[in-house]
């Protein structure tokens, strides 16, 4: 990767650019407090962000990301609706000897609007497709709002879609539920003996309570697995569907008629394909090439899971490195933030130390 | 010279002294038992460094040990990609101890990993804080828990005594080596069935950064036939 030199060079072209768009820049602290991102991001973050302990303030996390600091900042006195940009390093410990890095800089653009969500994605899309555009980049993109409005739209046990839903960014553990639910994986041992003895209403367990998960916490969950064995297993038609959905990987305007044509019988995804179409008419009237505009329903699957609408990458040539910019919507991390008050968000983030790197070898 | 980093005290030691003595190398303690140097009888130009059992990996990792003898368990929690840091030589036979995921007896309704993943999303709804599982593996564990989609969990580092922490209320559930399972029962913990994370043992292994010139690398080739390791492992 580039010195680090070249990249705040970068990150500072692309920092004049959003300002340009509107964008108001602010700064975050490096030093996060390390609750917020465990409650939010779970274990996976303490396995990637360098973990401090300070003596006053408890565990400390260096800044994984911007997007924690930045909803919180416009959550807690942010006017409406807002653009945002920022520029510094992010810190990610690597797990595996590779070329990526542990210390980067990350440009953002984040926008916070109610008025027209298919609108704000096309423009931070647009924004950076334009800015990214010499580098000859291939964008992919997809809509996790799809697969959720799927997966609620099951006719099936709430509790079976909870856990779906749940489990969305996790696509090996989704496959297995989905499976276990369709009655196409076998009921577990552990799990049919259980069943068998609540039926003959044996004793379940001599083992005294121990612990904080309470007897009435454990009966719920019991009384959950019994209705959970009594109730039909998802149509094998609807688990084909879903399936077909999840691998839908085409040209945008191919994938929108695809799934206009999967709607028909999946009525639940109806409203998402129309904001999907909306969204592709505003990329198109921002000058976007949305012919040519990869749409893979899965994606953006396997990143932090708080992306709930329109996702995006820009990918490089080397599939070993990162992507150069990602970014999505993320309404539902307003709320979890918002003490009670959230606002539809989208933005995304470029690597200016991949762009210095690239634009090195391309004519410009 | 050679340097092999052994266990400094405790069954470890013994038994690796009695691994390398049935193979024809004497290894044991120089002056008095208290001492912590070596010495070393039949192998030439191999010298014993006696370090405490939870060094090692780090030891093999920066180089400054050509040799070292330790758990697997540790070798894996402890150092990123450890297969790339170090060589396996040769499983040594004993140290067994399984690395598992336990929780409370009397939770009849949690038996594998995916009930578990279950009560630990209920958990979090109901007391709003993730479910908290005791450890000190936290790279195995982890990386085991990701691998097989449980989320809604945190980890809370416990060095000893983890058995405990249940009924102490400082975690609903452990990730810990057990050999007879003997110490969890006496606890009221059960493992899960699909709860076996890893099965330790002692294992010779050797560093891939430390410095195999001077005659280091010869001394390596003239052991690998007497301890049964192929060699080129490295």
């Amino acid at each position: 990767m580039a010195l680090k030199a070249k990249a705040r060079a970068e990150a500072d072209r692309l920092m004049t650019a959003f300002r340009e768009a509107g964008a108001m820049a602010v700064e975050a602290d490096i030093l996060q407090p390390a609750e917020v991102l465990l409650d939010l991001y779970g274990e996976d973050i303490r396995g990637r962000a360098y973990v401090t302990s300070d003596p006053l303030h408890g565990e400390m996390m260096l800044r994984p990301d911007f997007t924690v600091p930045v909803v919180q900042m416009h959550m807690a006195d942010g006017a409406e609706p807002a653009r945002y940009c920022y520029m510094g390093e992010v810190f990610r410990k690597q797990e595996h000897l590779s070329e990526r890095k542990s210390e980067y800089f990350q440009v953002g653009y984040e926008v916070f609007d109610r008025e027209n969500p298919a609108l704000a994605d096309a423009e931070v899309f647009a924004l950076f497709a334009g800015l990214l555009a010499p580098l000859n980049l291939r964008a992919a993109t997809g809509d996790i709002g799809i697969l959720m409005a799927a997966v609620r739209g099951l006719k099936t046990l709430e509790s079976r879609k909870a856990a779906l839903l749940r489990h969305i960014w996790r696509p090996l553990r989704f496959t297995q539920l989905l499976d276990r639910f369709g009655g196409r994986a076998p009921v577990p041992e552990t799990r049919a003996r259980l069943l068998a003895a609540l039926r003959a209403g044996e004793s379940l367990t001599a083992a005294p309570q121990i612990g904080l998960r309470s007897e009435a916490e454990i009966n719920a969950r019991l009384s959950a697995l019994r209705d959970d064995a009594s109730a039909p297993a998802i149509a094998a038609e609807e688990v084909a569907r879903l399936n077909d959905l999840l691998n839908l990987s085409a040209k945008s305007p191919a994938a929108l008629a695809h799934l206009r044509d999967v709607a028909r019988d999946m009525p639940a995804i109806a409203a998402a394909t129309d904001r999907m179409e909306a969204r592709l008419e505003a990329l198109s009237a921002k000058g976007v090439d949305v012919d040519a505009l990869d749409f893979e329903a899965s994606h953006g699957r396997t990143t932090l899971e708080y992306y709930d609408g329109f996702v995006f990458s820009f990918h490089g040539p080397d599939p070993d490195l990162p992507p150069v910019a990602s970014g999505g919507r993320y309404d539902a991390l307003t709320e979890v933030l918002g003490q009670g008050r959230s606002i539809p968000a989208v933005g995304g983030v470029v690597r200016p130390g991949l762009v210095a790197d690239l634009a090195e070898g391309a004519p410009c | 010279m050679l340097k092999l980093g052994v266990p400094s005290k405790g069954r470890l030691m013994e038994q690796t002294f009695d691994w390398f003595g049935a193979r024809g190398i004497t290894l044991r303690k120089a002056g008095s038992d208290r001492e912590y140097s070596g010495a070393v009888e039949g192998a030439d130009g191999l010298e014993l460094v006696l370090l405490s059992a939870g060094e090692i990996p780090r030891e093999l990792a920066a180089g400054r040990i050509h040799l070292g003898v330790t758990g697997s368990d540790l070798v894996r929690d402890k150092l990123a990609d450890w297969d790339r840091q170090v060589a396996e030589l040769v499983p040594m036979g004993f140290g067994h101890a399984d690395l598992v995921v336990a929780v409370p007896a009397c939770w009849p309704d949690v038996d594998m990993l995916d009930d578990l993943d279950a009560a630990a999303s209920a958990f979090r709804r109901a007391h709003g804080f993730r479910l908290r599982i005791a450890t000190k593996y936290h790279r195995l564990v982890r990386n085991f828990l990701t691998a097989n989609g449980v989320a809604d969990y945190q980890l809370v580092d416990s060095q000893g005594a983890t058995e405990g922490t249940v009924k102490n209320l400082t975690a609903e559930a452990i990730a810990d080596i057990t050999s007879s399972g003997e110490t969890l029962r006496a606890n009221h913990l059960k493992i899960l069935a699909d709860g076996l994370i890893h099965q330790s043992q002692a294992t010779l292994y050797a560093s891939r950064y430390a410095d195999w010139g001077n005659g280091a690398r010869p001394a390596l080739d003239g052991l690998a036939k007497r301890l049964g390791f192929d060699p080129n492992a490295l």
